[in-house]
């Protein structure tokens, strides 16, 4: 532990500290990811890999990575949920790695649907 | 650190590693490593949920999911299913007493959803062994702010307007507490941390201690400012070892933080301190004994005046608060006095931590805003009595408190009323009894503690409780006389009057209130050779009813003394002789057709 | 005997050194000397005395007072039945009572004759959430019943 000498590095630590431990604190978006055995063998890590590393590469705060099981669309999988708070769920199946960045910055960080990889609204 | 998509949450507290908790997280990290999830989860050791009962207990984040009764190889289902697949083990869910519902969420639990978590808000949120986890949680954010922003005398004030009163059983007002060590002349001063939890059946101090031990430290810190102190103790009961290793690597990573020991945040403030463990005896906890003992001597209490503000440890002012207090400083000082004042009823501002124990289905502990009700607690919170038997009364206060009644479930819980009522705050302890519990054998079992305790230093308090002792043992032998009752009362008020400290002056309060709210238990103990409540061995006797009696031979088997005989398939019968009524038949026999009355 | 007299000595000698000019070490010191012989030896109590000159009656006063102190060798295992209020009200008087009876010890014994377990009486070791409670040692034993005792102390050897 380095010393924390004045009031700016204890901030500094504080926030450091407080994105470390943003998965204990219900995110207000989140990120849903298929993962019973459909989605695992259609590559569904993969898919929360690219979440994650989406995620982090941003820098996002208040958005929560969870995942699922089978929800029955299983010939769509892999799937990702995206919620905004306040709006309805969306689930975009068929995806691909590479889908994921469009989604995340189209859709969780400015709210525009990506509507040709949307399946299904569940709400 | 490093950022985890999912954080696992493993209870680390007393509980829940005699249940085995160190195995399940050893279990699940194995199992995440082995997936190759150890970049995306991690694993965090936790201090107490106070939902003991239900240990080990585990949490999934972000989705907050609940566990229960975790074993290892449930850890691992845990991992295959939840981690790996997101299917969450239904199995493990928290299952709700009433209605045996599954509940998923830590959230939604009817024994969390009531309670407002204020002093133990990090208690099984963080890694205690963590620093930077409380710093994510405003953590030292007050220290910082009180050091850089605020007068001492600001503080003290500030203190005093929150309404925050002493936790450790007197109630009294913290901020005037502080202004008076404040102005006792320095330069050398004390702060001291009351870390000896005593009450037998409390245990609120020994979770926080375990589970937030630098929400004290920066309490402490921030009191040692106000009142001018560099130095401070905490005296913690060597019964916690868990609770003294935690302290002590908390001490060590502030130091090496710089947030304690010398120039404080480049303040100038100074601030050190020692962890002191107890060596056992109740009276120590008494504030003027715990310096004595501090100071290597005998654990006994010296009369007040002068106060410890004036001349405490080593002669010098000092003050002493207890864990609980010291825990809400911090945020007190972080959100503002008002903000705490807003909780709470009448002069009782805030909230209280209870340790919920006893016949009720969630046992554990309860932090509630002042002016909830008993009924509140024992059946929203605690669910209710076990097996569906009926609310007898309520102890709260431990051996200096007192029982409450079925007619006080209604009654707001304040500092006032409760001593009213003839209970005390005193430190939290709040045991449910049921029809089955003998309030005359209650009382005893608490003069029996306090006598056993007693330091023998005044000759009310050590003759007295004997004397008293001695007439409730006689009362439940069935050799009570008449006069017994009135005799109890008369001790009870001398002695309540003529002690020296408060073991003494609080010790017949048990007995008082008993025999308040439950004096025809005493009289059908006296007068008809009796124990209402089938408790006390002496006044019972254990027969076979012989109409329900099929001759299983079961209970035969059990009598440790061989005082059942019978033929199979025929009514067996009891040698009352023999009997030492120790209740072993009762428990097997699977026809209730034996009698305890 | 003499060996091991000089061993108590130089080991107490060697606990109490850092304590030497220093306030309040009494208690630590004899904490300290007691994990290392399991009690309070005479000879301890004599060599604190010499080295730290508090009269050896104070000593005692201290050692006698706090319930954590013996005067006597103490089994390898201490077994602290807890006698709190939440396991009083769970029947924890019933598994004393066991344990009492498993190690057959007779009125007013508290060590077994091998050394192999002490037993002692404890007012709540703060699991309540558990009650009846037994700590073995370090570790905690909760939701005991009579039956689960002869497990419970099998492990210990
Ligand atoms: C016999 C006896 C035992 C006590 N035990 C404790 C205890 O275990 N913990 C505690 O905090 N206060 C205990 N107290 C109260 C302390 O004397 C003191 O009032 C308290 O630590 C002050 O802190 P507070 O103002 O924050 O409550 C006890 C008092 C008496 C008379
Ligand atoms: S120790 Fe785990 S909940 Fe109390
Ligand atoms: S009463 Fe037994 S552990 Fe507290």
């Amino acid at each position: 532990m380095p010393k924390i000498s004045n009031l700016e590095e204890l901030k500094k630590l504080r926030d450091k500290s407080i994105a470390e431990t943003a998965a204990r604190k219900e995110g207000r978006f989140r990120v849903i990811i298929g993962l019973g055995t459909c989605g695992i063998a259609a590559g569904g890590r993969k898919i929360m890999e690219a979440a994650m590393e989406e995620i982090a590469k941003r820098g996002l705060k208040d958005v929560s990575v969870e995942t699922t099981g089978c929800i029955g669309m299983c010939q769509n999988e892999p799937l990702m949920d995206i919620v905004r708070p306040g709006e309805p769920r969306v689930t975009y199946g068929n995806l691909k790695p590479e889908d994921v960045p469009r989604i995340i910055a189209d859709h969780l960080v400015n709210g525009n649907v990506v509507e040709e990889k949307v399946i299904g609204r569940p709400e | 650190m490093a950022t985890f998509r999912s954080h696992v949450l493993v209870c680390g507290g007393t509980g829940c590693t005699s249940g085995g908790s160190d195995k399940v997280l050893e279990t699940l990290r194995e199992g995440i490593k082995a997936n190759g999830l150890d970049k995306e989860i991690t694993v965090v050791q936790t201090g107490c949920h106070g939902m003991c009962e239900a240990g080990p207990i585990v949490i999934v984040y972000p989705e907050g999911t609940f566990y229960t009764h975790v074993k290892p190889q449930d850890a691992k289902e845990i991992v295959a299913e939840h981690l790996l697949k997101g299917r969450v083990v239904e199995r493990l869910l928290y299952k709700e007493a009433m209605h045996s519902e599954a509940v998923p969420h830590y959230k939604e639990l009817p024994f969390y959803s009531k309670q407002v978590r204020l002093t133990l808000r990090n208690c099984g949120y963080i890694d205690p062994d963590s620093l930077e986890e409380y710093v994510a949680r405003d953590g030292y954010q007050a220290l910082a702010k009180v050091l850089t922003e605020k007068t001492p005398e600001q503080v003290v004030e500030d203190i005093k307007a929150s309404g925050l009163r002493g936790r450790g059983g007197g109630g009294f007002s913290t901020g005037m507490k502080w202004m008076f060590c404040a102005k006792s002349p320095g330069p050398k001063k004390y702060v001291i941390c009351n870390a000896d939890e005593g009450d037998p059946g409390a245990f609120m101090d020994r979770s926080l201690l375990e589970g937030d031990p630098h929400a004290i430290l920066e309490g402490m810190a921030i009191g040692a400012y106000a009142m001018g102190a560099d130095e401070g103790y905490i005296y913690c009961r060597a019964e916690y070892p868990l609770a003294i290793k935690r302290l002590l690597k908390s001490i060590t990573d502030a130091e090496e933080a710089g947030l304690l020991g010398e120039n404080i945040l480049g303040t100038g403030f100074n601030f050190t301190l020692h962890v002191k463990e107890g060596a056992g005896a109740f009276v120590c906890g008494e504030e003027t004994a715990l310096m004595n003992s501090i100071e290597g001597k005998r654990g006994m209490p010296r009369p007040r005046p002068p106060f410890p503000a004036i001349k405490g440890l080593w002669g010098k002012p000092s003050n002493i608060n207890n864990v609980e207090t010291w825990a809400n400083v911090a945020q007190i000082m972080f959100h503002g006095p008002e903000w705490y004042a807003n909780y709470g009823y009448d002069k009782s501002r805030g909230t209280k931590v209870f340790a919920l124990t006893g016949k009720v289905n969630n046992t554990g502990l309860v932090e509630v805003p002042m002016g909830t009700t008993i009924r509140e607690v024992v059946f929203d919170i605690g669910g209710g009595i076990i097996g569906g038997k009926k609310f007898k009364a309520v102890q709260i206060g431990g051996p200096s408190g007192g029982c409450l009644t079925e007619q006080h479930l209604d009654l707001p819980i304040s500092y006032e009323s409760l001593t009213a009522a003839g209970a005390i705050m005193g430190s939290g302890g709040l045991v449910v009894v049921d029809e089955d519990t003998c309030m005359v054998d209650m009382a005893k079992f608490f003069l029996e503690f306090t006598q056993r305790e007693s330091c023998g230093k005044c000759i009310p308090c050590r003759e007295g409780t004997k004397k008293m002792l001695d007439i409730l043992i006689r009362i439940t032998e069935g050799n009570g006389r008449e006069e017994d009752i009135d005799n109890l009362i008369y001790l009870g008020t001398q002695i309540k009057t003529a002690s020296l400290c408060g073991l003494g002056q609080t010790a017949p309060n048990p007995v008082l209130t008993t025999l308040r709210y439950f004096r025809h238990e005493y009289e059908a103990h006296i007068r008809e050779k009796r124990c209402p409540a089938g408790a006390c061995t002496a006044l019972i006797t254990i027969t076979i009813d012989p109409a329900k009696c099929v001759g299983c031979t079961k209970c035969t088997k059990a009598c440790p003394v061989n005082a059942i005989s019978g033929t199979v398939k025929q009514p067996h019968l009891i040698d009352q002789d023999k009997c030492i009524k120790c209740g072993a038949c009762v428990e097997v026999c699977p026809f209730k057709a034996i009698d305890k009355k | 005997m003499s060996t091991a007299t000089k061993d108590v000595a130089q080991v107490t000698k060697d606990i109490v050194a850092p304590w030497k000019g220093k306030r309040g070490g009494i208690i630590p010191i004899l904490q300290k000397v007691q994990h290392e012989f399991g009690y309070l030896p005479d000879e301890a109590m004599v060599t604190i005395s010499e080295e730290t000159k508090v009269a050896l009656a104070e000593l005692y006063g201290v050692a006698t007072f706090y319930a954590q102190f013996h005067l006597k060798p103490r089994g390898r295992h201490i077994i602290r039945v807890c006698r709190g209020t939440a396991c009083h009200v769970r029947g924890s008087l019933g598994i004393l009572e066991r344990v009492i009876s498993e190690l057959k010890l007779h009125e007013g014994e508290v060590t077994t004759p091998d050394l192999r377990f002490t037993i002692e009486p404890v007012a709540c070791i703060g699991a309540c959430g558990l009650a009846p409670c037994v700590m073995v040692d370090d570790e905690t034993h909760g939701r005991l019943t009579k039956d689960k005792v002869p497990d419970m102390l099998s492990k210990y050897e």
